[in-house]
């Protein structure tokens, strides 16, 4: 039983992160039906700025709490990640809009080489630690144990992701994008500045993207080139659980596939008599794509994309 | 056609055969045999593009998985030729043996994703794609299938009636290395793929690639079968990423997961989309441009670096990524139809791109 | 009395609340030109679909020559006799129209891929055959003169009449048009009349949907008249022209 509470606890932990870059995900798709697979190296580079301006400063000798230093690090990140989401998008999307569908895919994966690239230029090769700046101390809950670190990521990805559907419900630019989702040409007519709400949408997803990259490297203690991938493609796979498209889909489908997950790590071993074990965590993610595209293409709460005529 | 114009294909016809039987010698020569080796690969590269073509090209779906079928005509001949298990069958079992397992597991992939479409058929074939690899690296454990991450060694190369190709031998005074030996296995295969790619493409199956790609609807108005024919791609790109898998095995000694990472599924579609989708011609090309062109960036990057500015400032192989991924970009944006695109598909690019200049 | 070809009854077919065919039943016989008419949104393009196999009906029972074709796929559809060209034309836009036609003789023949690799001496006939057929077809709807331009390029008559080329190209016992008149002008318009006359006269069977009712007077044996999902006439243009209901469902749609 403290197995189970625990791995709830660790998947909580970690769907409110994917949640948070479904979200990137499923805003793009909404507005411009295509994936956006440069998103996850957005998410490494919010993780990696904020571990330089964390090191920087903590080389300086400046002398402010941990978390103070992770805060600043992390206004530091989100608008370097907003700038880096303005340009992909004026980069790898624009010109191509209306095209052929293989060619924005085409320029994502070539532009998320480049920025791998670019990270390993800046950042070396190897795993970078995250300065020990944050403690780690725990709390029990029902026999498992949870850090304070993590209950404050939990916490914030709930309020990040609740204040984005009270904009996109509340306010002009949240209704100009949902029209611009729902029919761009529509809403180009009606006054909306299509390009703009594209615009928009690409650097409040980097946005969100940055503060997940920072929870991913403060919870695992590190960061390193190559993790945009694993994590994007399972955020990606949480946006198409919940229904991609739908903002309310990508924080459940997120929250469902990281406990979905840390319990089929959990129990793995298990299930398959000893056979598999815990290092095919990465497996259920797909797994659970695969089935949800044959059996649920539309997600759980989403309309039917996948099977348009 | 003319005489004149006959004789004169006849002529580039027997000129490039010539061509192609002198390469290892010329290359060998003048460059070394490591550079031999690289252009074995590049055959190797054409049959897995050519593969991976009759998929994308030809039946426009897209596909991101492919290496993993690579992977099993690999692990397929190692398992079955090596130390590991004290099995040594023949190549000739072994490699017909892996392209059907590979076939297979292409009707396995291709059977649940048979409504989906564009990029999500792409995400869910690199999904099936990375976790062929994660069995890969982790079948070691409680029994030991596939050696983990440290990979299956001393694999048995090749034996054509009974002459090694994994050792050197002396015909007519010349010595022949096995980089030579098996350039020319990998060329006579290469041929056989290429003409079976053409004759599949100018088929009646090709047509109904073709219509299945423009119009799926319509394609099922005319009474194409849908669903089979999107599985006899998958199963025939399988087939030929199998037998590629098993001559690679043979070839290299040696596999291990890494070989088999998303980079090189990607670099396998980026060779064909470079090339130009479609035309055979072209992913010929993009295969070789592409196996080649980072081999030579690796052998100047370095020293035009140090000739230019005295010391590194960006390792060979990052540098080498980094113009590859923006090549990919570059080009999708200066001529997503590729080097040498089909008529058809440039048809297809071109109007794509008019209908949203009017849209927009 | 004639010879039934198609008989559908009881056909329903539902999109989430929409209720698109309601007890939808008609019996089409051999030989004759049958026209389907009604206001726009009466289901008569659902009704096409369910008859072609893009659309799986919910509930009824669909008899063609015999053969049992509900809920049947679209190549079984075909196979057993049944072609259909599109309201919004599907041709294969980049392919040429010998091409196009080509495509359509893919259920009629049999090569698969070991034929296409191995093109034994079988294959290549097969191939010649499938060739000549196709000119055959561009001959006879009269557009060989385009027989080697790309189908998009084609003015938007030859397109109609490739489209009825394709189709034809499966043998069909029964064509399916969806309104093949849309968008021509009158000239065109007589010359398409005078094609599908001419096909009903090669023995085979015509379902058409149009919009131009005095077409449709004029040129089919029968008529069925669709309204809200339900049929509400059938019989010879005659009968359906006086048809009380006919003329409410035109008029009130008229003035709506």
């Amino acid at each position: 039983m403290d197995i189970f509470i625990q791995q709830i606890l660790n998947g909580l932990v970690l769907g409110s992160i994917y949640a948070l870059i479904a979200l990137g995900y499923t805003m793009v798709y909404g507005i411009m039906g295509l994936i956006n697979f440069a998103h996850g190296e957005v998410v490494m580079f919010g993780a990696m700025v904020t571990i330089s301006v964390v090191s920087a400063l903590t080389n300086a000798g400046v002398n402010l709490p941990g978390p103070a230093l992770v805060l600043i690090g992390m206004l530091v990140a989100i608008p370097a990640c907003m700038l880096l989401g303005f340009v992909i998008e004026r980069v790898a999307y624009r010109p191509l809009r209306g095209a052929q569908r293989l060619a924005p895919l085409i320029t994502a994966i070539g532009l998320s080489i480049v920025l791998q690239q670019v990270a390993i230029l800046i950042w070396g090769r190897n795993y970078i630690p995250f300065p020990q700046v944050l403690n780690h101390d725990t709390i029990d809950i029902f026999g498992a144990t949870i850090t304070k670190l993590q209950v404050v990521i939990v916490v914030m990805c709930l309020v990040i992701m609740a204040g984005l559907l009270v904009m996109v419900e509340k306010t002009k630019l949240g209704r100009a994008m949902r029209a611009t989702s729902q029919n761009p040409t529509v809403a180009g007519l009606m006054g909306v500045n299509v390009n703009t709400i594209i615009s928009a949408t690409f650097v409040l997803g980097s946005a969100l993207g940055a503060v997940a990259g920072v929870m991913v490297a403060t919870n695992y203690d590190q960061a390193h080139y190559y993790m945009g991938f694993m994590i994007g493609l399972k955020a990606f796979t949480a946006a198409v659980l919940g229904g991609i498209g739908n903002l309310g889909g990508a924080v459940a489908g997120g929250i469902l596939l990281g406990i979905i997950e840390s319990l089929g790590a959990g129990y793995i071993g298990q299930l398959t008599g000893g056979f598999l074990g815990s290092n095919y965590q990465d497996i259920f993610a797909f797994m659970v794509l695969i089935l949800v595209l044959i059996f649920r293409p539309s997600g759980l709460l989403g309309e039917k994309v996948a099977d348009r005529a | 056609m003319t005489k004149a114009q006959d004789s004169k294909k006849v002529g580039v016809f027997i000129a490039s055969a010539i061509a192609l039987c002198v390469l290892p010698f010329i290359v060998g020569g003048s460059l070394g045999n490591s550079w031999v080796r690289i252009v074995d690969f590049a055959l190797l590269y054409v049959m897995l593009a050519l593969g991976l073509n009759i998929v994308v090209g030809f039946a426009g779906l897209l596909d991101l998985g492919f290496i993993a079928f690579y992977a099993v005509g690999a692990y397929t001949y190692a398992l079955l030729s090596s130390p590991h298990f004290g099995l040594h069958l023949p190549f000739y079992i072994t490699i017909p043996l892996g392209a059907l397992f590979a076939a297979f597991f292409g009707i396995l992939l291709g059977t649940p994703v048979l409504r989906l479409k564009g990029d999500y058929l792409a995400i869910v074939t690199l999904g099936f794609g990375e976790i062929i690899r994660i069995f890969m690296n982790n079948l070691n454990a409680p029994v030991n299938i596939t050696n983990g991450p440290q990979g299956i060694n001393l694999i048995d190369p090749i034996h054509v009636a009974g002459v090694d190709l994994g050792t050197p031998i002396s015909l007519f005074g010349l010595n022949l290395p096995p980089v030579y030996l098996y350039y020319y296995l990998f060329l006579v295969l290469t041929v056989i793929v290429v003409i079976m790619a053409w004759r599949l493409q100018h088929s009646r199956i090709g047509r109904a690639w073709v219509a299945l790609r423009e119009d799926q609807i319509a394609a099922s108005a005319m009474g194409i079968n849908i669903r089979n024919i999107k599985l006899l791609a998958f199963a025939l790109g399988a087939l030929s990423g199998g037998v590629a898998g098993g001559l690679f095995s043979a070839f290299q000694g040696f596999v291990s997961p890494e070989s088999f990472s998303l980079l090189e599924s990607i670099m396998i579609l980026a060779m064909i989309v470079l090339g130009g989708m479609g035309n055979i011609a072209g992913v010929i090309l993009g295969a070789v441009v592409l196996t080649i062109a980072p081999e030579i960036l690796r052998d100047v990057i370095g020293p035009l670096q140090m000739k230019t500015m005295g010391r590194m400032l960006i390792d060979p192989e990052n540098a080498r990524m980094l113009l590859f991924g923006l090549a990919m970009v570059a080009m999708m944006l200066v001529r997503p139809e590729g080097m040498l695109p089909s008529k058809r598909r440039k048809a297809e690019f071109r109007d794509a791109k008019a209908a949203a200049a009017q849209k927009g | 009395m004639a010879e039934v070809l198609l008989k559908i009854e009881g056909i329903h077919k539902r999109f989430g609340g929409l209720h698109a065919l309601n007890d939808v039943g008609l019996t089409i016989n051999k030989g004759e030109i049958y026209g389907l008419i009604g206001p726009n949104g009466a289901g008569k393009t659902t009704l096409f679909n369910v008859l072609t196999g893009l659309y799986v009906p919910d509930e009824g029972s669909f008899t063609f020559d015999g053969k049992n074709l509900f809920q049947a796929k679209p190549h079984i559809v075909v196979e057993s006799g049944i072609a259909r060209t599109f309201q919004n034309i599907r041709l294969f836009a980049e392919m040429t129209a010998l091409e196009n036609v080509m495509v359509g003789r893919h259920i009629r023949s049999k090569a698969g891929a070991l034929g296409a690799v191995l093109r034994d001496r079988r294959t290549r006939e097969e191939e010649r055959a499938i060739e000549a057929k196709a000119w055959e077809l561009l001959e006879y709807v009269g557009i060989t003169d385009v027989a080697e331009e790309r189908a998009r390029n084609l003015s938007y008559g030859h397109q109609r009449r490739l489209e009825i080329a394709r189709a034809l190209a499966t043998e069909p016992k029964l064509l399916a048009l969806d309104e093949p008149a849309a968008g021509m002008n009158p000239r065109e318009t007589e010359e398409l009349k005078e094609l599908m006359s001419k096909i009903a006269k090669g023995g085979v069977t015509v379902l058409l949907i149009e919009h131009d009712v005095k077409l449709m007077m004029g040129l089919c044996d029968r008529i069925a008249v669709l309204d809200y999902g339900k049929k509400i006439a059938e019989g010879v243009p005659e009968e359906v022209r006086r048809n009380p209901k006919v003329i409410e469902a035109y008029l009130g749609a008229a003035h709506a």
